[in-house]
């Protein structure tokens, strides 16, 4: 028999921080920088490709979402800081090795850029807008003269945002479930397919509709290969990972994961979306839902399980 | 105690994906802002102690910070005892001053004893209160109807208020409770007790030999750290252990002893050592005296024969008996300290020391060195009364070596039905949690009950304060001058306590309550300085010192006067025993109706279903005292009961499940206690530090946390040669569901 | 210059005397600890062994915390230690995320707080308050620059082992098998 013991009493979750390093703050963080993300990705790409009149809603309307989303992003990262008053140190310092550094910054940046992209479109929704000011039409006139060029800076900066989200965690050599290279791409792919989804619920085209149940079915694809490289790789990997596969593969985080992330959040919602495309009429709401749904938890488990998963000695 | 990762996965589990909790660092106290940090350099301030954790007594210094806070406490490079280094309780020894849960001021009680109802009251009011009862007990019972129950440095001042006052019923819980059966043991033998802090030569020794004492575990400084040197110089270390202690898993041999079988053990080494020539010829011809009953005695216990007792394998008994023959005469069987085991303590010690004086250990470098100690002179005071009767006339002929007050003598004869020769009426407790220190705690309260007054003096509200008519909250040793420290050790040296702090509350020292109780009883004269300082410096300037320069330097140290740390070659020694040798065969003994050779005896056994209990110390812990210590609680919150793998298996106990011990007796732990599955008990025991269980509602850290082993205590295999109190006589079960009756008792 | 420490795993009993000291000496607040004491047992009874250690921050020299710190909060600084500017600290964990040890936790006062190897007492010539007090001296600590420092004497003679080599944060505390 092997006893470990902590003969200094330190099981205390006060003090073993790896128990509460980060909470639900830093899970939403990541779910809302991951849907602006594909939202903005998606309305980039879009447009860069000059589908703005088929996909109306992608390009112009979904993305009114986003600087909600990053706004709230940015105070659940606010609400988990616990020096706040020194929150500004994060924009005096540029600090290239840490990911929590670049994504401050790529959030400085992809903020404004959303907020300029919906004030491009404000007229789709408030038809009678009004700048007021000479110098706010100006600007107006201006970013819509470099559109392209606006749409290429969103594109780029919504997709390192999207990988960012997964980054973070995955810089983390210490947690294994993090340290693996597939959760960029994964959360990416998360991100896009839950901007996808918002589309999905906004549109009331159904051919648009249609489409980004198409697109959110590849990504759930994506997604669904990715989750399963990941265990494979885990499982071909040191002890450490092995233990952290173990985790979802008959672990604590077993039901969890499985129910609402892949099924809950992922096969039923493409079942669904099967089926709308087989010409079934199912409520656009349903799928959509579940995928945001599923994303926002995949987000909560990876970061919660991340944290508990440690190296062995 | 789980393992750190089951623990990650059980709160990992309880946390749960949707439980958004966020952390609760928001409601810890700070004991100090983070801020002070860089101020606490400048303007140190430090004051000369010596610590009252326990009793080995370490010599320090406490650091306060520019505003005068406690900062820490640190040890003084100059002593002995601690060489610069505190253990851990004496470092953390500064939230004994900040425990909020402190006595503060005197109380009065106020409804029937036991109800723990008091009122707040004055000193004088106090003093007056007690001064009234004394009198009246002096008056009806006679003085020597009061005993005074005392532990720790207060010691002195009670001592001579109790003699002053006309008795000489004054037991400490560190002889029958104690180290009683080891001295006597000593005394028997060599005409000599191995002292506190012990005479042992640990540090230049090449074999030490424990039998059961856990050092390392047992957190006597100056032990653990000669320990460590020795450690450092190739020490073989020889353990016997029913338990795989901490010293155990440091030492070349492990000798996983079935309890209660050490002296056969004891014998077969003496019997090895004797037949294959292996003891010091020259030593033993010169100085014992007896060897050749010795060698007739145990001609037949052979290793072969004490395997069959002991289950230690008889090549490991040859192995280690050669090991110590090498080493001799630079080999330490150690003679124990809390050595109350089964009764025959001091039958077993005496072989301790008889193994000794074979291997020539005694007076030799790595053996036992001759300890120096300063004379220092002390108040001119009246001749005390003469007490009509001692204790030893309430049970007489009852213990007839014992060279102390027998502490449980003392508890038995306030029982009426026990028809004592001397019925004891009134107790004076300083500094004992009795309740908690003396076994069979059924007896220690009716005892209580059947009294005119309890006094308790102490730092805490602890459980004999609970019982107390009158509480008297003293100060905290950090807080307070206190007697010198001279104790005994290589050379002769004194330590200085000063108070690093005004005393908090309406607490006073144990010079001060002394003095008080002494004016209202009219033995003024008897403490003839008012304040404990003019004493001190008295005493000080008789020895060529000072107050002030002890208050500068801590601790002062001088030569021994002559070198004779160990005996010289050949060096003619007379021992303080009869016959002016080691008595390896005891007359005083053999007189007094015992064993004049240690035999031994088999005890009884656990019933099936049934675990012996045995207990020992945590390192970070001094027996119940330290348990609400803000700065040591969390390294230890609760204790956890030893139960083997296998035992486990058979009870389907887990590991971290909360259960309750229930003994021989059918009494049940008043709290549950946590499961820890270890293959480092045997599967015939269990085991489980004492001082836990703490059933005191004022303190708020640790009451109700883990099990009280005294509790279990209720079967005392009474020592008839010392009156030792043995307490590994019990056998526990385990009640994994309590009753409705059990939880309301 | 490099600090490093030495934990002598067969002198330590397990006592926790480094965690108290460190507490008293740092001001750490109740309830959390800059250092702590392990104890692994193994085998059968009554085959058993036992080895304990006392850890703290590894002061790593390719310590991810640091890599990771979006503020430069975490640092370097002379002798290799790594320490957190209270003042440039904004609390976010991905430094305690990051390390492989858990050997940082955060101050209730908002910043994230560890083992400085106490450099205010080294700079000043003295031993950390842990190395100071133990009281089986089995803690060493020195630059493993100077050949003839504590710590450098007693690798040389001594076999040792880091915990989690394979992390890659080459760590700078050494035990002593
Ligand atoms: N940290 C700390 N240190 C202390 C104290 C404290 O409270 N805390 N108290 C101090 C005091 S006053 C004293 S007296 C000493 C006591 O310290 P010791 O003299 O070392 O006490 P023991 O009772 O001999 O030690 C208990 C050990 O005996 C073992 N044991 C139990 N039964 C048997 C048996 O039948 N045979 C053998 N061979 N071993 C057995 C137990 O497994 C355990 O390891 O400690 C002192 N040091
Ligand atoms: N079951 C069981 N019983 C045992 C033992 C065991 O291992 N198991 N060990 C035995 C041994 S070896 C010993 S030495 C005894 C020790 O027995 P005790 O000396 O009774 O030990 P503690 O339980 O520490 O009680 C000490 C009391 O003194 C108080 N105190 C602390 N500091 C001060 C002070 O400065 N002034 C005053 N006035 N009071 C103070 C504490 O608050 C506490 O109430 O216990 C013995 N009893
Ligand atoms: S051994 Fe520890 S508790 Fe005892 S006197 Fe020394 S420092 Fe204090
Ligand atoms: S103080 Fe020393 S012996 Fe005690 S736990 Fe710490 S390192 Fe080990
Ligand atoms: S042990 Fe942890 S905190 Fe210390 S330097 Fe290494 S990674 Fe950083
Ligand atoms: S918590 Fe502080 S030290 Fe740690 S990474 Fe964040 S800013 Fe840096
Ligand atoms: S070196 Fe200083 S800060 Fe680090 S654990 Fe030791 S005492 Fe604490
Ligand atoms: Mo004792």
């Amino acid at each position: 028999m092997k006893e470990e013991t902590i003969v200094s009493g330190r099981m205390n979750q006060l003090i073993d921080p790896h128990l509460h390093i980060w909470h639900w703050q830093i899970s939403l963080y990541l779910f809302l920088g991951g849907m602006a993300a594909g939202i903005l990705a998606i309305a980039a790409l879009y447009f860069i490709r000059g589908r703005e009149k088929d996909y109306k809603t992608a390009v112009r309307i979904t993305p009114f979402l986003a600087p909600f989303l990053l706004v709230l992003g940015l105070i659940a990262l606010f609400i988990d800081l616990r020096h706040k008053l020194f929150f500004w140190q994060l924009y005096t310092n540029i600090r290239l090795q840490s990911p929590m550094s670049w994504g401050a910054w790529t959030l400085m940046v992809i903020t404004p850029v959303s907020f300029i992209w919906c004030a491009l479109h404000i007229k789709d929704i408030f038809p009678r807008w009004d700048w007021k000011f000479k110098i706010l039409f100006d600007l107006e006139s201006f970013f819509n003269k470099y559109k392209i060029a606006l749409a290429w800076v969103m594109l780029i900066y919504a997709i390192i945002l999207g990988i960012y989200t997964g980054i973070l965690l995955s810089a983390f050599n210490a947690r294994p479930l993090w340290n693996t290279s597939i959760l960029g791409p994964l959360f990416l792919a998360s991100g896009l397919s839950a901007g996808a989804a918002a589309t999905l619920l906004l549109s009331k085209n159904t051919m648009e509709r249609k489409q980004f149940a198409r697109v959110d079915l590849v990504l759930i694809g994506i997604e669904l290969f990715l989750i399963i490289h990941m265990f494979m790789g885990f499982n071909a990997s040191t002890q450490v990972q092995i233990e952290a596969a173990k985790m979802f593969l008959g672990g604590p985080y077993t039901m969890s994961f499985w129910i609402f992330v892949v099924i809950l959040g992922m096969l039923i919602p493409a079942l669904l979306e099967i089926m709308e495309l087989g010409k079934f009429h199912i409520p656009a709401m349903m799928p959509a839902v579940m995928v945001i749904f599923g994303s926002l938890m995949l987000r909560f488990i990876i970061v919660y399980a991340g944290q508990v998963s440690r190296w062995l000695y | 105690m789980t393992s750190r990762r089951d623990f990650i996965k059980i709160s990992a589990m309880g946390a749960g994906v949707l439980a958004m909790s966020s952390g609760t660092y928001g409601a810890i106290k700070l004991i100090s802002s983070p801020e002070n940090a860089s101020k606490l350099r400048v303007d140190l301030k430090r004051t000369p102690t010596y610590c009252e954790v326990c009793f080995w007594k370490c010599a320090g210094w406490v650091y306060k910070t520019s505003e005068g806070k406690i900062w820490k406490i640190i040890g003084n490079d100059e002593d002995q005892h601690s060489n610069g280094r505190f253990c851990p309780r004496g470092t953390g020894g500064v939230g004994m001053y900040y425990d909020e849960d402190r006595l503060k001021t005197p109380l009065i009680r106020v409804k029937e004893r036991g109800k723990q109802v008091f009122r707040e009251a004055s000193w004088d009011e106090a003093f007056e209160y007690i001064a009234a009862k004394m009198k009246d007990i002096s008056s009806k019972y006679g003085p020597e109807s009061m005993a005074l129950f005392t532990h720790g440095s207060g010691s002195a001042y009670y001592t001579n208020l109790t003699k002053a006052y006309g008795s000489s019923n004054i037991a400490e819980p560190s002889y029958a409770q104690c180290r009683g059966p080891r001295d006597e043991a000593f005394m028997a033998t060599f005409g000599e007790e191995v002292y506190s802090p012990e005479i042992t030569d640990i540090r230049d020794t090449k074999c030490l030999v424990l039998i059961g004492s856990h050092i390392g575990e047992n957190m006597h400084n100056g032990q653990i750290q000669e320990m460590s040197d020795a450690i450092d110089k190739g020490v073989t270390i020889i353990t016997v252990d029913p338990r795989f202690s901490t010293a155990a898993g440091k030492s070349k041999f492990w000798l996983p002893i079935k309890p209660s079988t050490d002296i056969a053990l004891l014998l077969a080494w003496i019997n090895e050592i004797i037949f294959n020539d292996y003891y010091d010829k020259k030593y033993v011809e010169k100085y014992c005296s007896g060897f050749d009953k010795l060698k007739e005695h145990v001609k037949d216990f052979t290793p072969e024969w004490a395997y069959g007792i002991t289950t230690i394998k008889p090549d490991l008994i040859r192995k280690t008996a050669k090991e110590m023959a090498d080493a001799s005469p630079s080999v330490i069987v150690h003679p124990g300290r809390h050595v109350t085991w089964y009764g025959d303590d001091t039958q077993r010690v005496r072989a301790v020391a008889i193994l000794n004086a074979l291997l020539g250990s005694w007076g030799r470098r790595g053996g036992f060195y001759r300890p120096a100690k300063f004379a220092v002179p002390s108040a001119k005071i009246p001749k005390y009364p003469e007490p009509k009767k001692t204790w030893t006339d309430a049970f007489p002929g009852k213990y007839p070596i014992a060279s102390s007050p027998v502490s449980n003598a003392l508890i038995a004869a306030s029982i009426p039905e026990n028809k004592p020769g001397i019925l004891i009426k009134g107790w004076i407790v300083n500094g004992t949690n009795l309740i908690s220190s003396i076994p069979n705690r059924p007896d220690t309260i009716k005892a209580i009950q059947n009294l005119d007054l309890i006094v308790a003096i102490d730092t805490m509200p602890m459980e004999i304060t609970g019982w107390a008519d009158v509480v008297l909250p003293e100060c905290t040793y950090l807080e307070r001058y206190d007697a010198l420290r001279i104790s005994p050790y290589r050379k002769p040296a004194i330590a200085l306590r000063m108070p690093a702090a005004e005393a908090k509350n309406s607490t006073r020292s144990g010079y001060n309550i002394a003095r008080g109780l002494a004016v209202n009883l009219g033995l003024e004269a008897y403490v003839p300085f008012e304040k404990q300082e003019e004493l001190l410096d008295w005493q000080l300037k008789q020895i060529g010192s000072s107050l002030e320069e002890m208050q500068r330097v801590g601790v002062k140290t001088s030569e021994r006067e002559a070198d004779d740390l160990y005996f010289a070659e050949n060096e003619d020694v007379v021992f303080s025993t009869d016959s002016g040798k080691i008595e390896l065969f005891s007359k005083a003994f053999e007189d007094a109706g015992f064993d004049p050779l240690p035999k031994y005896v088999a005890h009884e056994e656990p019933a099936e279903g049934f675990y012996r209990l045995i207990y020992g110390r945590a390192p970070m812990h001094t027996f119940g005292r330290t348990l609400n210590n803000p700065n040591l609680t969390d390294l230890m919150k609760e204790n956890s009961v030893w139960v083997n793998p296998k035992v486990s298996k058979e009870w389907g106990l887990k590991a971290g499940q909360y259960i309750w011990l229930k003994n021989q007796d059918g009494v049940v732990s008043d709290f549950p206690i946590k499961v820890r599955i270890t293959e480092r008990i045997r599967w015939d025991s269990i085991y489980m530090v004492h001082g836990f269980g703490h059933g005191q509602k004022q303190l708020e850290r640790c009451f109700g946390k883990g099990a009280s082993d005294t509790q279990l205590i209720t079967k005392v295999l009474i020592d008839p040669i010392m009156g030792g109190t043995g307490m590994r006589g019990n056998f526990v079960t385990f009640v994994t569901e309590k009753t409705e009756k059990e939880v309301a008792s | 210059m490099r600090y490093a420490m030495a934990v002598d795993t067969r002198k330590c009993v397990g006592c926790s005397d480094c965690v108290v000291a460190c507490q008293t000496e740092n001001n750490v607040p109740i309830g959390f600890c800059r250092d702590w004491v392990v104890e692994v047992m193994d085998g059968t009874y009554p085959q058993l062994e036992m080895e304990i250690r006392s850890e703290r921050c590894n002061h790593c020299e390719n310590a991810p915390c640091v890599r990771c710190c979006p503020t430069g909060a975490s640092q370097k600084i002379e002798g290799g230690i790594v320490v957190v500017d209270h003042n440039k600290c904004i609390g976010c964990g991905a430094c305690m995320a990051s390390c492989p040890y858990d050997a940082r936790y955060p101050h209730p006062a908002g910043y994230v707080d560890k083992c400085t190897f106490c450099e205010h007492r080294i700079k000043n010539g003295l031993s950390p308050a842990c190395v100071a007090v133990c009281p089986t001296k089995c803690l060493y600590f020195g630059d493993l620059h100077d050949l003839n420092s504590n710590v450098s004497v007693i690798l040389k003679r001594r076999k040792f082992k880091t915990l989690i080599p394979e992390a890659g944060t080459n760590p700078q505390l050494y035990f002593l098998i």
